[in-house]
């Protein structure tokens, strides 16, 4: 080993020169980040490796904990007293929208039933707490303290009481990291509820999103609200997303700039759900789409 | 006492090995405190690391830069291998300059570590945006500042085990 820019003399053994070993370590990193980036190859690294740092972490949590354990402590009875009583009166509330949606559910599969339609998945979930926001500040991404050993698995969908607040995106052996709708990476199918129009909301970055590519004389007002369409397979439809907050119609452009505030808490930290995984959609069974009889069925439409 | 610890004119005791990879260690632990998006919280391992890098080149260097860089990448859920490539950097630049900065007052010292850690953020910066992430503000940049600030006490924190107690002796000027 030598001092960088301090040539040793040449009878002492030493290593690669400072600017070889710089090379290779800046290669060494810019590999890592492609393999990770474009082709994400290094999950099992990963997993292992939160895997040995966990209890560190956890012992790195104790004073954030502790502070909050605090701030708990020197709650006033009153304000108690009072989230108890808004409490139970949003749980009276609830009970009889409730009591009717069982009703209204029940109806819908037996209508379903008697239409021969596919049935509609039901929700199911658990419930999981943001633990902490990750420090990466590029994302959005945020840190559940539910797992692998708790069944979660990449691609379920995190929602709070009012709406979807994003995905799972990495699961390790008992945290799983969830990338935002804000994040610049995310895309979520929606519709607006209003008509029913369609699109594809991205997330913008900075605690809002925005719907891409739709043309100046679209169909969408401010106060709209977007909720999922359920096409890509992955959320299930009719959870509400956004609220369209600003259009632009600038002539300058060919699309509408139309900005979206999310409709869930999502950068508030708190209890979140893990809906399940939503069961692949059943393809038609491959017989019915043979050749022969696609022929036949043209033939037909002539 | 702004004295840079080459002109204080005291003979420090040898580093101990065990102290500098303690030190690493719990800098790596700071970093993991869950701050959120909290601004100025400094990035201790960069700050520590730039320290040995300064004070110890020939012990401290850039595979412990690499290998402090993953684990980070892995604790804060950031692309692999974007810390790693930013502490290497950073350990380079740090050696490079370790003959001369040490001959600074602390507070000239200081504006050198701004300097480098100003330079490790805009390599990761760099290195983000290439490849399609959004800019986190320009307010992401104050944890270099804080950690400027940092540098005087924490250049007698991490120098303290290395002092030895000053005794004067009239024959021995040194």
């Amino acid at each position: 080993m030598s001092a960088i820019g301090h040539e040793p003399p040449p009878f002492f053994n030493r290593g690669p020169a400072p600017l070889v070993r710089l090379l290779f370590f800046v290669a060494a990193s810019i590999t890592l980040m492609v393999a990770d980036l474009r082709f994400h190859t290094l999950e099992w690294t990963r997993l292992t490796a939160t895997n040995l740092v966990w209890p560190i972490q956890r012992a790195a949590w104790l004073p954030i904990q502790a502070a909050d354990n605090i701030g708990h402590y020197f709650i006033r009875q009153s304000d108690l007293q009072a989230e108890t009583e808004s409490l139970q009166q949003e749980r009276m509330k609830a009970a009889r929208l409730l009591l009717r949606q069982r009703h209204l559910e029940d109806e819908n599969q037996r209508l379903r039933v008697l239409l021969d339609m596919k049935m509609r998945q039901s929700t199911n979930g658990q419930i999981a707490e943001i633990i902490y926001a990750a420090r990466d500040p590029f994302s959005r991404h945020v840190i559940i303290d539910k797992g692998l050993q708790q069944g979660i698995q990449a691609g379920q969908v995190i929602v709070d009481e009012h709406g979807v607040i994003g995905q799972v995106i990495r699961s390790f052996a008992r945290t799983a990291e969830v990338s935002l709708l804000t994040d610049k990476r995310q895309a979520i199918p929606v519709q607006v509820q209003r008509n029913g129009l369609r699109s594809v909301l991205f997330g913008a970055g900075n605690g809002r999103m925005e719907l891409r590519f739709l043309s100046a004389d679209t169909d969408v007002q401010v106060g709209d609200i977007l909720v999922t369409s359920g096409l890509d397979g992955i959320y299930l439809a009719g959870l509400p997303v956004a609220k369209v907050t600003k259009i632009d119609h600038d002539n300058t452009y060919f699309f509408a700039r139309i900005t979206c505030d999310p409709v869930a808490g999502i950068e508030h930290h708190g209890l979140v759900l893990v809906l399940d995984s939503r069961k692949p959609l059943v393809l038609p069974p491959i017989e019915e789409l043979s050749p022969e009889k696609l022929k036949h069925g043209r033939k037909e439409k002539r | 006492m702004m004295e840079s610890p080459h002109s204080m004119r005291r003979i420090l005791l040898p580093a101990k090995n065990w102290f500098i990879v303690m030190t690493l260690c719990a800098a790596l632990l700071l970093n993991m405190i869950p701050f959120g998006y909290f601004l100025g919280i400094p990035d201790w391992i960069a700050l520590v690391l730039v320290f040995w890098c300064l004070h110890q080149p020939l012990k401290v260097g850039m595979s412990a830069g690499f290998i402090l860089g993953l684990l980070m990448d892995v604790v804060d859920a950031s692309v692999m291998g974007q810390h790693a490539l930013a502490y290497v950097f950073l350990a380079y630049a740090a050696a490079a300059l370790s003959r001369r900065v040490l001959w600074f007052p602390l507070w000239q010292q200081a504006l050198h570590v701004l300097l480098l850690c100003l330079g490790g953020q805009l390599i990761m910066l760099i290195a983000r945006m290439l490849s399609g992430a959004d800019f986190p503000g320009l307010s992401w940049f104050l944890s270099s500042f804080t950690g400027a600030l940092l540098w005087y006490p924490l250049t007698y924190l991490l120098l303290a085990p290395q002092f030895q107690p000053q005794e004067k002796d009239f024959h021995r000027p040194i």
